[in-house]
């Protein structure tokens, strides 16, 4: 038997080492990949359901999986001139994915990225709820810088494409108890009945500090902001005037709204 | 040197040696998962889990390990089993492994694992080199599930996400600490924990290492 400190032994050692792990990691890998992608698309219906304002908190795997399937219909859009395509499947399609993508992507100047996500896809992954045939809600992707963190959520608007049904993040970094609080049910809770256009059709939901005054004409515009997280807030407003904006969805909803989507 | 026992292995790290009390190991994941009490349950797990079989693994093969490359194989052992444990995690408690995201991974440099394999399961059987791992992973355990439920019950009025104490919040009379919820105050509550623990078992307390000298010159001030 060679010498166990030799050269030929360390190497044969490190070989069969590396051969065994690899086979065990590539083993779990590969057998686990279904559920693993099962459960984030599960995620992701799930938060789609909960901000449209579907099902109940603690709904089951398979419930979520049937209400999604009965109510919520996934379309393509083309963010540059904000009509339905059929470029891709939106199953498959991941926004996420293409922002990254050079050929699906552009980079923005930095004067028109208020929502500091440097790229923005070509194409997104609306949803809608349909009642008869027509609009009931609008679901929408969007996300954007905060404090410390991109937050990645969806906002869902009624069928009249102006007043709000529901704002959430699904992902976030923000500082637990100060940032962290977009994710409380009473902030949140501000949010339903809000409108985000005024009489002349200009965008005007804004996160506003020191209090919703009820008195104001503007109040149905107002959300107050999060207490002691100045920039979370802002980055939120930010975010949403990025997202329903020109850059945004915004030649998308003047297409639907005119009925030419 | 006499062998140890599976019992003495098993408990001893638990208050007697602890990691993170007396060794002062791994202190990096627990202030960072502990601000609830579930993502700390799993942590624990997780990382017990990891210790144990890294140890018999590496025990397993000691004797075939040269020298000259002992730790790179021992990482490699034990960055095979996370990334399995990271994947399960990934595949049947999603929102949980979401919550804990890189501090997972991060268990590959968990210096207790290392520790253990390096001055435990190169040395024994793999028997006790296992329950040597669990036992000091229970320490590590011990040390998480206290702070998660000190950070969990003051900073947020909850225990696994129940209610306890209702928060001014919700409507209740319980106004919380947020600071419980920021990593620092891991660092006092741990801070606290080995005041406490060092209290209690005098034995555990360290000698300096230095003693002041004596000023002898008055150069010496400058």
């Amino acid at each position: 038997m060679s010498n166990k400190e030799s050269t030929v032994r360390t190497l044969t050692v490190a070989l069969l080492v590396c051969l065994v792990c690899s086979v065990f990691v590539a083993g779990a890998a590969v057998a686990l990949r279904p559920t693993q992608v099962e459960n984030r698309q599960l995620d992701k219906q799930r938060s789609i359901l909960a901000i449209a304002g579907l099902g109940q908190p603690g709904m089951s795997a398979n419930q979520v999986k049937a209400l999604y399937g009965e109510r919520i219909v996934a379309r393509l859009v083309d963010l540059e001139t904000g009509k339905f395509t059929d470029e891709f499947d939106p199953q498959t399609f991941d926004p996420l994915v293409a922002a990254k993508d050079p050929a699906l992507s552009e980079a923005l100047p930095g004067s028109e990225d208020i929502a500091s996500i440097k790229r923005r896809e070509r194409y997104s992954t609306v949803y809608m709820v349909e009642n008869d045939g027509k609009l009931d809600t609008l679901i929408l992707p969007i996300r954007g810088y905060g404090l410390w963190s991109t937050l990645y959520g969806f906002m869902a608007v009624k069928g009249d494409l102006n007043t709000v049904v529901g704002l959430g993040f699904y992902q976030h970094g923000e500082t637990p108890g100060l940032g962290g609080e977009v994710d409380n049910p009473k902030w949140r809770g501000q949010w339903p009945g809000k409108t985000l256009y005024d009489e002349n059709g200009k965008l005007s939901v804004q996160i506003v500090k020191g209090g919703v005054d009820p008195q104001s004409p503007r109040a149905e515009h107002q959300v107050d902001a999060l207490a002691g997280a100045t920039l979370t807030s802002n980055g939120v407003n930010n975010l949403l005037h990025f997202w329903l904006g020109e850059n945004g969805f915004g030649p998308f909803i003047a297409n639907l709204r005119a009925g030419e989507a | 040197m006499s062998q140890p026992t599976v019992k003495q292995v098993l408990f001893e790290p638990v208050f007697n040696n602890n990691p993170i009390g007396l060794q002062i190991l791994g202190i990096c994941s627990a202030l960072a998962v502990t601000s609830n009490l579930k993502t700390a349950l799993v942590m624990s797990i997780a990382l017990t889990l990891v210790t144990g079989f890294s140890s018999m693994f590496i025990s397993m093969i000691r004797s075939q390990i040269p020298s000259s490359i002992r730790m790179i194989v021992q990482m490699v052992i034990i960055a095979s089993l996370v990334i399995v444990v990271d994947q399960i995690l990934k595949a049947y408690a999603f929102a949980l492994s979401k919550q804990l995201s890189v501090f997972v991974g991060l268990i590959i440099t968990n210096c207790i694992v290392m520790g253990r394999a390096e001055a435990f399961a190169m040395q024994n059987p793999p028997v006790l080199s296992f329950f040597d791992g669990i036992g000091n992973g229970l320490g590590y355990s011990a040390m998480l599930i206290m702070l998660g439920i000190v950070r969990e019950l003051f900073g947020a009025g909850k225990l696994m996400g129940y209610t306890i104490i209702p928060v001014v919040n919700d409507g209740g009379w319980y106004q919380p600490n947020g600071l419980l919820l920021l990593p620092p105050s891991a660092f006092f509550l741990i801070g606290l924990f080995i005041w406490g623990l060092r209290s209690w078992k005098k034995e555990q307390v360290e000698k300096p290492a230095f003693r002041m000298a004596p000023q002898v010159s008055s150069k010496e001030a400058y």
